[in-house]
């Protein structure tokens, strides 16, 4: 009787969790149909869900109108040279608040979260004319280091407890078997903090990936990643919904096969430390 | 060589004293363990000696030579860690390899080592394992064999057993202590159990409140408590104290007398009393008796006890075995 129960009880949940994991994913997919209609067909009421004429069309047009080669490379450069520099910064900064802490660690970590807290247009207008100034306007280096310094207190923040996780006894080993710092790092705490870094690596790839706000605001065209070349298809004289799902399809295609490889890894960082 | 010598060593967290001026002089070869409550300070005192606090007074020769400015790389100790401490990600070979890695030994002499210091512990069939792979008595013998393959001048223990089995832990107790007379190394062994202590150790260090209230061989200790703490401390179940009138006949502000030493009888001369509760082991019978304004008493009488709850008994004990205490602790000596 109970084995039946408990059955029961798993096929109920899955049933739930595949209903929840299809809601999340709804949206996606229905971009990728729309994206092989027509424009007539990609807003007719009743919506077509399979059974429509299949088209590529769009993807040839989203092609011939604008370089999606150059807003993807700008995507790459803009996400990994900001994610890169940002686990430079973060690495040393991580590491020193979770191995020798202070009393105002926890004050330094507060500060930093809380400057995620408040809303990016808060600050546009003065970053605006900062970027005139400079001539960081539309450049990659200007997106760069916008996008860096805005996800540095989550990568801090991921690191941080990562590295907390590290037990302080090994350490000590290490150091009572003839260890020095350097060789500390090198054999014993880099090894064990590289499925640490590496999730936070993919985290802040996705996260500057799809940083939308600051890219539409700080870059037109020669730096403008992705993210603008999506926008590009809302235009004044109205919503091309067939053109935007393909440029959007195209958009987060690279994000999503790495999100898709590198799950096991994204999974384990974001829940890391909650359970031993 | 594993001569340690402490001078008045002191540490503070802050305003906090945690050791409060340690001399000790630890001969080569020995086994010393360091018992106390916990927050006694003994496991602070073990890291100073490490290396991996800094003392904020006092001297740590080594070999006669001060080692309180020398990282723990170089005081030439291995520790063996409560929580074994072994590195993760490597085998139970690179665990063991890694201080001589760190030593700039040559590949073969590790491999040898390695072997040498696996065959030892029963850890051979396990060298390619990681520790997550091993059962929690194979993780410390790789946190041994660690310690061991170094050649240390002393063996640091830090609890080392108290996350076994009860099992095991005797087990484990009997391998370390003959581990370390068959290596001849100095070891100091933290624990705050006592059974561990005494069963182990050449001389035991008693720590209470950062201080050393006795240091001496198990058997001074048991026989000569230096204080009310120690004679509290050490035996199992704890001595009898009785004070007032009682004491005062033995011109002591405060008398104990361990429950092993109390003569039990049904009449005759001593200390009256009405049996609460009596636990019957076979080899042993201990009996809880009430002693009217004296207090609780506890005796043990080796073997079977014809007495039960209830029954009124007479306690006494020879003279030579009663501890006299004075009015600040101290025991008075003859």
């Amino acid at each position: 009787m109970a084995r039946m129960a408990s059955t029961r009880r798993v096929a109920i949940s899955s049933l739930a969790a595949w209903l929840a994991g299809f809601l999340i994913f709804f949206p996606i997919l229905w971009m990728v149909l729309a994206s092989f209609k027509t424009e007539l067909e990609a807003f007719a009421i009743p919506p077509s869900f399979l059974f429509f004429h299949w088209t590529t069309e769009n993807y040839a047009t989203v092609q011939e109108r604008s370089d999606y080669l150059h807003h993807a490379l700008n995507s790459i450069i803009v996400a990994g040279g900001s994610t890169l520099i940002a686990l430079l910064i973060a690495i040393p900064a991580a590491w020193s608040m979770a191995f020798s802490p202070t009393k105002r660690t926890k004050d330094v970590l507060l500060w930093m979260l809380s400057t995620k807290m408040m809303p990016p247009v808060g600050v546009l207008v003065p970053i605006y004319l900062i970027y005139r100034d400079f001539a960081l306007l539309d450049s990659r280096a200007g997106l760069v280091f916008i996008l860096c310094l805005g996800n540095l207190p989550i990568v801090i923040w991921m690191l941080f407890t990562y590295f907390k996780e590290i037990p302080k006894d090994i350490l000590e080993a290490a150091r009572m078997d003839g260890a020095t710092i350097g060789r500390e790092l090198i054999y014993v705490l880099t090894p064990m903090a590289v499925p640490g870094i590496a999730s936070t690596l993919l985290l802040n790839l996705i996260l500057a990936w799809n940083e939308a706000f600051w890219t539409l605001n700080l870059s037109t065209l020669n730096a403008a990643p992705l993210t603008v070349f999506i926008a590009s298809y809302s235009s004044p004289e109205g919503l091309f919904w067939a053109k935007l799902s393909a440029a959007s399809t195209l958009a987060i295609a690279p994000i999503l096969v790495l999100g898709w490889f590198s799950q096991r890894q994204l999974v384990r960082g974001l829940t890391f430390g909650a359970v031993k | 060589m594993g001569q340690i010598t402490l001078e008045n060593v002191q540490k503070s967290f802050g305003p906090v004293h945690i050791i409060k001026g340690a001399d000790l002089d630890i001969a080569d070869r020995s086994f010393v363990v360091f018992v106390g409550p916990s927050g006694c300070g003994k496991t602070t005192l073990l890291r100073l000696i490490a290396g991996l606090e800094d003392v904020s007074g006092g001297k740590i020769l080594i070999d006669g030579k001060n080692v309180v400015d020398v990282p723990p790389a170089k005081r030439g100790l291995s520790m063996v860690f409560q929580s074994y401490a072994l590195y993760p990600h490597m085998s139970v070979r690179g665990n063991i390899a890694f201080g001589l890695k760190m030593a700039g030994l040559s590949r073969a002499e590790i491999s040898k080592k390695v072997e040498e210091a696996a065959a030892t512990l029963n850890l051979t069939p396990y060298l390619d394992r990681k520790p997550r792979e091993l059962s929690g008595g194979q993780r410390q013998r790789v946190a041994i064999g660690r310690a061991i393959v170094r050649e240390p001048k002393a063996f640091l223990f830090d609890e080392p057993l108290s996350n076994l089995d009860a099992a095991l832990r005797v087990q484990m107790r009997l391998e370390v202590t003959r581990l370390q007379k068959q290596l001849g190394t100095t070891a100091i062994y933290v624990t705050h159990d006592q059974v561990e202590a005494m069963t182990m150790a050449d001389k035991i260090v008693v720590l209470n409140a950062g201080k050393i209230e006795q240091y001496g061989s198990p058997l001074e200790l048991y026989e000569k408590p230096a204080n009310l703490f120690v004679a509290g401390f050490i035996g199992s179940p704890k001595m009898n104290f009785m004070t007032g009138d009682v004491a005062a006949r033995y011109g002591a502000a405060t008398i104990g007398v361990r429950p092993e030493h109390l003569k039990i009888a049904r009449n005759g001369e001593g200390w009256p009393g009405t049996i609460l509760v009596a636990e019957h082991l076979g080899s042993d019978t201990f009996i809880y008796v009430d002693a009217g304004p004296i207090g609780t008493l506890t005796a043990r009488h080796v073997g079977e006890l014809d007495l039960g709850s209830g029954d009124r008994v007479m306690l006494s004990a020879e003279p030579v075995r009663v501890h006299r205490f004075d009015q600040s602790g101290q025991a008075l000596r003859a």
